[in-house]
């Protein structure tokens, strides 16, 4: 499970670098996403541009990650596919987490 | 969205007769992940509007991997998919040899009313099969379950 984290001021941005989170990889997804987050303060946003597939599987490790956050903070998605959106629409999952159209660019975007 | 729950066929679905494809599935996660490229490679499923193919691979991925899971939970097994090209869509016939559905019935799919702090991790994947799929069919068959559905290719949702 490739996740590429990138501390922002405020902000811990961890892109998914790879095309899908479904049944096979949601363990390790979520335990990643566990380190990741441990040391981490401020906001949490995953970039879904390159993820294709959310299974049923997939969506509860992205929602358990956001528990992992705890009640004060809710985990923010940038860049949904049409595909992902779907899934969290149909399940009413899109109004639990913050969702953006884009994810902001990284620091070695920067000026 | 809300999606109306619709009604399931009587008992038995369709038969299968001359499928387009027909895939053997280990019942794991990575097998269930590798038939799933399969089928979205096979040109019975090329043609697809793009919507329809991710609707596709997200139905049998909910319907394999819940077999997985629960029919399969104590032990590993085979899982037979059928498919076949129909007129204005695809037919989609399961059989595994694991354990039959809890009281004979595919699970309703309603998603639970939820808590602000008490967000559910599961309970979502009959809903979407509910959602994306029509004529969906449950029978137990001889120590084996079979599950049948048809994907449009014109539905939206």
């Amino acid at each position: 499970m490739e996740l590429i984290a990138t501390q922002l001021p405020g902000l811990l941005l961890v892109r998914v670098g790879q095309d899908r989170i479904d049944a096979a990889g949601a363990i390790q997804f979520k335990d990643r996403m566990r380190e990741l987050i441990a040391p981490a303060q401020g906001r949490v946003m995953l970039d879904m541009s390159q993820v294709g597939f959310l299974d049923s599987s997939g969506l509860g490790a992205v929602v358990g990650v956001m528990k992992l956050l705890g009640p004060d903070r809710k985990l923010e998605l940038a860049a949904l596919t049409a595909n992902v959106e779907k899934v969290l629409r149909l399940t009413r999952m899109d109004s639990v987490f913050v969702i953006h159209p884009a994810a902001p660019h990284d620091l070695r975007d920067a000026g | 969205m809300i999606c109306a729950m619709r009604a399931d066929l009587g008992s038995g679905g369709f038969t299968m007769p001359q499928p387009d494809l027909r895939l053997e599935i280990d019942s794991t996660p990575l097998a269930v992940r590798a038939a799933l490229s399969q089928v979205l490679g096979h040109r019975l499923t090329t043609g697809l509007a793009p919507h329809r193919r991710g609707d596709l691979e997200l139905v049998l991925a909910e319907v394999l991997n819940n077999i997985v899971e629960h029919a399969y939970a104590q032990g590993q097994g085979t899982i037979l998919l059928e498919l076949g090209a129909r007129p204005g869509g695809l037919q989609c016939r399961v059989q595994d040899w694991g354990h039959a559905m809890p009281g004979g019935a595919l699970p309703a799919g309603q998603l639970a009313a939820r808590l602000p702090d008490d967000l559910p991790e599961g309970g979502f994947g009959w809903h979407l099969i509910r959602c994306l799929t029509r004529d969906l069919s449950y029978a137990r068959i001889g120590g084996s379950n079979v599950v049948t559905f048809s994907i449009s290719e014109t539905d939206k949702d």
